[in-house]
């Protein structure tokens, strides 16, 4: 069994191989199909149907807890109980919501298995009110049971498949830049021409024909250092390098160059994935220090555009100011001063 | 140098800030010897312009005396008098290639704000926004000129600094709105907004072949300045312009009708108070009375053409009017660079003097009077110039 997965969620990360190679028809759009075996787990639902399956159940239950409190208060054999009944109804259809807004599923699943749990403690109290039938009681609670094996399993399934995809961040971008596919080839082909766009790379060392020493610019002020090697290279049109085995930081990239139609340019099209340092601790400190990868590859790329249409890199850096606020660039800022 | 610089919401002020210098190859330093506050500058007066911030120079139509240029600008020199276009423009890209300077790629190191707001960015424009480049302004001694070797335009001596200044926005872009409208000989042209674009655009249709113009304004001194520019005029205070519109046009309606007004209309009445309220608490960005008016107006199949300045949300456009009075709609920041050398011409031929727009002459240091007396529409004031 398969599903469909966007690019950007996708890489097979199951062993502890570098980031598997993305093939250029994977960038934009197309979706490509993902074996469900690769992340060790083999499915009796399609996770994102169940998922799916149980927020409209959770609604639907909470709807009907809702406006119906006491009809189902006897049918279930609580007897009279409307106000905690309502109450689980709110919860019911929050985490229905949560479930089907697709952040986090797995997370919204686990709340929909605290809930569950709710349930039984309370349908187990129930037994003991005087006009509790515990038949029906006992009926509902084997109910309530088997959903939540459902939810468990969901969340199961849902994280083992998020954690496979976590760590790794993939960034696909494409610009047409009015130059020919040969030049941009030419310009890309010496990787030491990336620090001259590539902000946050300090310099680039080509080491031999197909090999390089790469340092970066890292959070904090600190500096990430590694080897790679060019492990496509097709003049004019392609070339995709990676980081070497056992570098500190696994990184791979692909630049293509083919011919914008009308004459109109070239399209250059990259995709870059890397495993942040520390996995989603470094992507949140990345953030933390606006070292966003989609943004950052977004103006990379413009720079990179701007050097080779007009010989320079349009700034604002050096010129003169009034004095500015110490709020300084903040909608606060702008009110307050 | 002295600069002016935004200070607040209804606040500029002449600072001390140090000189510019050259910062890229193509960068040239201008010595200003004139500049304008443009009605758009009164967007960024008012706080309607996001990413506009304590510090900035203001300033988008200046011209002077070129005093450094750097190592890639080969076609100026020292001493040059020039006249800057307000769009900063590459010269390289796509769109530079086919002379739509206003939409350069290359010129905005903010464009990721301006792709976040619009979906892609327009070129840079001095002194107008972070969002727009974040370029020190002309409204001071001195600015830098990037990309030098493609913008500015030498001027001869024998024009007055108060004839050619205006080619920097002002006048190309009452030209362009014009343009836009795509003229017939004997067509009706009506243009909401008798300020400077609204006053050039009228001159530009009579260029242009129009055979009829009729001018919206409220202020006296702006509606005598329409006619002698070759215009019939209403006055909106006392006028319902739709009907009125109707009945000049025998029921048709004009054949093009300019929106010169932008995202600070003023309306009277329930409408006007609900787009005031509606802007004050920031649920729509600008004020389109103007625009709502000119749709409606417009004959079926005519042109709307929109100079003024939109910068982000409207609210109840009558679109269902353009689609099913199939009307055109142009609009966009004006490609100066294009229009610079032909209006330059016509200014040198005598076809038109441009300066006749000017009502005040002021020295820099009084910017911040400058400002509040053209917010304020004080003592008929259509158009600023100041000199440092």
């Amino acid at each position: 069994m398969s599903t469909q997965f966007t690019p950007g969620s996708e890489p097979d990360r199951s062993q502890s191989a570098p980031p598997r190679y993305v093939a250029e028809d994977e960038w934009y759009g197309t979706e490509a199909e993902y074996e469900y075996e690769d992340y060790g787990v083999t499915p009796m639902f399609e996770p994102r149907q169940l998922t799916q399956a149980l927020g409209w159940f959770s609604i639907a239950l909470g709807f009907t807890e809702l406006v119906a409190p006491r009809a189902l208060g006897r049918a279930i054999g609580v007897g009279e109980q409307p106000t905690l009944i309502r109450l689980c109804g709110v919860r019911e259809i929050v985490s229905g919501i949560g479930m089907l807004s697709e952040r986090y599923p797995s997370k919204w699943a686990m709340a929909r298995v605290a809930g569950d749990a709710i349930d039984l403690a309370l349908l187990g109290a129930a037994t003991r009110q005087p006009d509790a039938d515990r038949t029906r009681i006992a009926l509902a609670a084997s109910a309530v049971a088997g959903v939540a094996a459902l939810d468990v399993f969901a969340s199961r399934q849902l994280e083992s498949v998020e954690s496979a995809h976590a760590p790794v961040a993939i960034v696909a971008k494409a610009i047409t830049i009015n130059s020919s596919p040969e030049t941009l080839y030419r310009f890309w082909r010496n990787l030491e021409n990336f620090p001259r766009f590539m902000r946050h790379l300090e310099e680039v060392r080509m080491t031999g024909e197909r090999t390089s020493h790469w340092v970066a610019k890292a959070p904090a002020g600190t500096r990430l250092e590694w080897d790679a090697e060019i492990v496509e290279d097709e003049a004019s049109s392609r070339i995709a390098w990676r980081t070497l085995p056992g570098s500190s930081v696994e990184h791979e990239g692909v630049v293509s160059f083919e011919p914008a139609p009308a004459g109109r340019g070239t399209i250059v099209r990259v995709s870059m994935s890397y495993v942040p340092p520390a996995g989603k601790v470094g992507v949140q400190v990345a953030k933390l220090f606006g070292e966003e990868p989609g943004v950052q590859i977004d103006d990379d790329l413009r720079r990179m555009k701007q050097l080779i249409e007009t010989g320079e890199i349009a700034t604002t850096e050096g010129q003169p100011s009034g004095r500015r606020s110490v709020l300084g660039r903040t909608t606060l800022g702008r009110w307050l001063s | 140098m002295k600069a002016v610089c935004w200070q607040g919401i209804g606040k500029v002020g002449v600072e001390h800030v140090p000189d510019p210098h050259i910062i890229n190859p193509r960068d040239a330093v201008v010595r200003v010897t004139s500049t304008a506050i443009c009605g758009s500058d009164l967007h960024l007066y008012n706080g309607y312009i996001p990413t506009v911030y304590r510090g900035d120079i203001l300033g988008h139509e200046f011209m002077g005396e070129v005093v450094e240029v750097g190592s890639g600008v080969s076609n100026l020199s020292v001493g040059d008098r020039v006249v800057v276009p307000f769009p900063i423009a590459c010269g390289n890209c796509f769109f530079c290639g086919t002379e739509q300077f206003s939409l350069c790629e290359n010129s905005n190191p903010n464009a990721h704000i301006a792709e976040k707001m619009w979906g892609h960015s327009p070129a840079g424009i001095f002194g107008y926004s972070h969002m727009l480049g974040g370029y020190a302004g002309g409204q001071a001694e001195y600015v830098r000129v990037p990309f030098a070797d493609v913008g500015p335009i030498k001027v001869p001596d024998t024009l007055t600094d108060e004839q050619v200044l205006f080619l920097s926005d002002v006048l190309p872009t009452g030209y362009m709105a014009a343009e836009n409208c795509d003229i017939d000989e004997g067509d009706t042209v009506a243009v909401w907004g008798c300020g400077p674009v609204g006053l050039f655009a009228i001159a530009s249709a009579r260029l242009l072949g129009a055979g009829r113009i009729i001018a919206i304004d409220r202020f006296p001194e702006r509606l005598r300045k329409a006619r002698e520019a070759g215009a019939e005029t209403l006055n909106y205070e006392s006028t319902d312009v739709l009907s009125a519109l109707k009945e000049m046009t025998g029921g048709r309606g004009p054949d093009a009708c300019i929106d010169a007004v932008g995202m600070e209309a003023h309306m009277h009445g329930p409408i006007g108070a609900y787009d005031r309220v509606k802007q004050a608490m920031r649920l729509e960005t600008d004020r389109p009375s103007a625009l709502r008016e000119a749709i409606m107006a417009c004959r079926k199949g005519g042109t709307l053409s929109v100079p003024g300045v939109y910068g982000g949300l409207i609210d109840k456009i009558p679109f269902g009017a353009i689609v099913n009075k199939a009307l055109k709609v142009k609009s966009g920041q004006t490609h100066v660079q294009h229009y610079m050398r032909p209006l330059l011409e016509r200014i040198e031929r005598g076809d038109i003097d441009p300066s006749f727009i000017v009502s005040h002459r002021l020295r820099l240091d009084d910017a911040p009077l400058a400002y509040e007396a053209f917010r304020d529409k004080e003592d008929d004031c259509i158009k600023v110039v100041m000199t440092p």
